[in-house]
């Protein structure tokens, strides 16, 4: 079975933090930051970028389009 | 010279319309006026011009569905009675606020409320003030003959498109069911899809191609500063309708002393009281405004300088006489304005008018100078 | 394997659709609108028809629908967008109409021009957002308000005696033969999203089609309207509203047919 990697790219300034992303992800890839962004979200971001697979549901699940997938065949 | 025809007002109303181009008509049935959808119904333009007709749930919807073809720059109109007519006030304030070009006609009947069928003109104000919410203004027509009701389609889209604002043929259940001969207009073809892009196209959803920006029709503004601009576009737009677009006819006025003020029908029962009156040797003549917006003021400026007095003759409690007022004030007169009107459905007689205006000026009569307060 | 061998442009698998604007909404964070609206866009990309689409923006939170989606729009008074659809649709018969609706906007001020539009089989696809509150003017009682569920002009929960019953108004519009495809979905989590984009698409299709109108619901949140975090909203709505409002589809079949599957 071909192995994937995945990536997730978060626009934080477009993110609102509403964490349905955080909570979508099925391999706990994602978190809310502690930090804010401009507009004072706590922005979404990879706290377990390894463990992504580039399943894009964090993306279809945003309410904001901010997130962008890769994937990768290793 | 076109076709000649004996026919009702509200069937030219739509014969004209069919002539005319116009792309789509959206109606709701009430009296006096059900014979315009009738007569579309029966003369099936779709077949012909193409032209759309629809019968809608209701007034609300009906505006509402102009407003859609309207947005997409298309030819179209809705026509009601004096009730449809406040049911569609919210939209004609939309489409006034989105400025969108359309003809909304109304065959005004006796109110308020569910009122009477026969003929009034107590819709005045509905329609020259504004009639739905915020600082708006309609383009409106009173024709005072069948041939009018013809003539004032094709203007009335004319005029809409010219200032991208609704217009309205403000008439009555008289006109609307009176037969007379009419010629009626040629045929002219509707628009294309070319032709709407051209004319249209910088502010119409016709699609938005991709070298463009997306066309937005809407009346929202959350920005006052970009709110209160819109509003004093629409102002300059008004102000160049009463520049350029003023319409009236004079009967008999160069050396009245009074004037008698009367639209549509009744102007139609002051002609005949201007002759009775000066049989009597009253030298009396007839102004009638065929825009009501724009009210022809400065005629009235100028009349206002050697008649002894107006008398506005009306179909209701008195509701144009507060505009001639107005006028007379602006040319810094103090004549005498003085109102006579029947209500209810009730059509004056020439004879009441002539009665009304001998009694209300019984003093410059009697005494030949103006009476001042 | 290093991040930035991940993410390179050729091995980009999920990005915004050209047809969205880059304008932030302005919706509160987690809200289903924004989620629907991408649909919406990523589907008219999808489909080549940006060029030949018209949308109609209601009067709700989602009157500025406009801002985000990159088509040609009408924004109509509240209620009164099946209206207006019927007056674009009717005269552009090649274009690609949509009304965009929430449960106020659909179910209280504008029942009469759904039910009429829906009866008269407009050729028209009509997006429904319910998430039983009015969002926009502070979280009132809307129409599809659950029974005992707490609004602002509800605070002591919604109580049929004095309020009325919670309306499933997309049952009332399975029964009008004009329609051709009536479906309840929901856009919670990454599947129902994926299910809901399908329902969409079908919907369009059946538009370019000139089948008649498609009615879809979304069931939504509305987490300040309801205030909850917009997880636990999402929550909520799978314990309470999915009961009363059913996923799948109710109608699906041609114009015409009077009576639905259900």
């Amino acid at each position: 079975m071909a192995k994937v990697k995945g990536a997730v790219v978060v626009d934080k300034e477009g993110c609102k933090g509403c964490g349905v992303c955080v909570n979508e992800c099925p391999h706990e890839v994602l978190a809310l930051h502690r930090e804010v962004n401009s507009r004072g979200y706590h922005y979404s971001y990879m706290e377990n970028p390894e463990n992504c697979i580039g399943c894009i549901n964090c993306g279809v699940v945003c309410p904001d389009t901010c997130i962008t997938v890769y994937r990768v065949k290793v | 010279m076109g076709e000649l025809r004996l026919m009702k007002g509200n069937e030219v109303l739509a014969e004209a319309a069919i002539r005319c181009g116009c792309d789509g008509y959206f109606g709701y049935p009430i009296t006096p006026q059900s014979e315009v959808m009738e007569t579309l119904m029966a003369r099936q333009p779709w077949n012909e011009t193409g032209m759309t007709v629809l019968q809608a749930e209701s007034e609300v919807a009906s505006i509402n569905m102009v407003y859609g073809a309207a947005g997409s720059g298309k030819k179209v109109m809705t026509s009601s009675s004096s009730p449809g007519i406040s049911l569609m006030a919210e939209g004609i304030s939309y489409i006034a606020g989105a400025e969108l070009p359309c003809l909304i006609i109304n065959v005004q009947r006796g109110g308020p409320g569910l009122g009477t069928i026969q003929p009034s003109q107590a819709d005045y104000f509905q329609s020259v003030k504004g009639g739905g919410h915020g600082d708006y203004k309609m383009i409106v027509l009173a024709p005072a003959s069948v041939q009018e009701m013809n003539d004032f389609v094709a203007l009335g889209f004319e005029l809409a498109f010219k200032y991208r604002n609704p217009a309205m043929i403000l008439t009555d259940g008289a006109i609307g069911q009176m037969m007379e001969r009419v010629e009626l207009a040629d045929f002219k073809p509707r628009w294309t899809e070319e032709e709407i892009k051209v004319k249209s196209g910088a502010w119409a959803t016709i699609g938005k191609a991709i070298d463009r920006e997306r066309n937005v029709v809407t009346s929202l503004e959350m920005d006052s500063a970009k709110m209160e601009a819109n509003n004093l576009r629409f102002q300059q737009k008004y102000k160049q309708m009463e520049e350029e677009d003023c319409r009236y006819e004079e009967i008999m006025c160069d050396d009245a002393e009074y004037i008698l003020v009367a639209f549509g029908t009744s102007s139609r029962v002051c002609q005949k009281s201007v002759e009775i009156a000066r049989a009597k040797g009253l030298k009396v003549g007839l102004l009638r405004p065929i825009t009501l917006f724009p009210f022809p003021k400065k005629a009235i400026n100028k009349l206002a300088e050697k008649a002894k007095g107006f008398l506005s003759v009306e179909m209701s409690a008195g509701q144009m006489i507060e505009d001639i007022k107005l006028a007379v004030y602006e040319a810094g007169k103090n004549t005498r304005v003085e109102h006579f009107g029947r209500m209810g459905g009730i059509i004056p007689t020439p004879g009441e008018v002539v009665e009304a205006l001998e009694e209300k000026f019984s003093w410059e009569i009697s005494y030949g100078v103006k009476r001042y307060y | 394997m290093e991040l930035k061998d991940i993410i390179k442009p050729e091995n980009l698998v999920y990005d915004k659709s050209e047809v969205q604007t880059d304008t932030i909404m302005h919706y509160c964070p987690g809200c289903s609108h924004g989620v629907v609206h991408k649909v919406i866009a990523e589907l008219i990309g999808e489909l080549g028809i940006q060029e030949k689409t018209v949308g109609i923006a209601p009067v709700g939170c989602a009157v500025f629908a406009y801002n985000y989606i990159d088509v040609d729009w009408q924004e109509a008074a509240h209620g009164r967008a099946p209206a207006v659809a019927t007056g674009v649709a009717r005269l552009n018969p090649d274009k690609f109409v949509f009304t965009y609706q929430g449960d106020g906007d659909l179910a209280s001020i504008g029942s009469g021009e759904i039910m009429h539009a829906c009866n008269r089989g407009e050729n028209i696809l009509v997006v429904f957002i319910n998430n039983g509150i009015y969002g926009m003017t502070g979280g009132q009682m809307a129409p599809t308000t659950l029974d005992g569920m707490v609004t602002s002009t509800t605070p002591f929960g919604r109580n049929a005696d004095l309020n009325g019953y919670p309306m499933k108004i997309t049952e009332l519009i399975a029964q009008l033969p004009g329609t051709s495809y009536v479906t309840r979905q929901a856009v919670h989590n990454a599947a129902s999203v994926r299910k809901c984009k399908r329902a969409i698409k079908k919907g369009i299709q059946n538009v370019l089609d000139k089948k008649g109108t498609s009615f879809i619901e979304v069931v939504s949140t509305c987490n300040s309207g309801w205030k909850m975090t917009p997880v636990a909203a999402n929550k909520w709505m799978e314990d309470n509203m999915f009961p009363f409002y059913p996923l799948g589809d109710l109608k699906d079949g041609v114009k015409g047919e009077p009576v639905s599957k259900n």
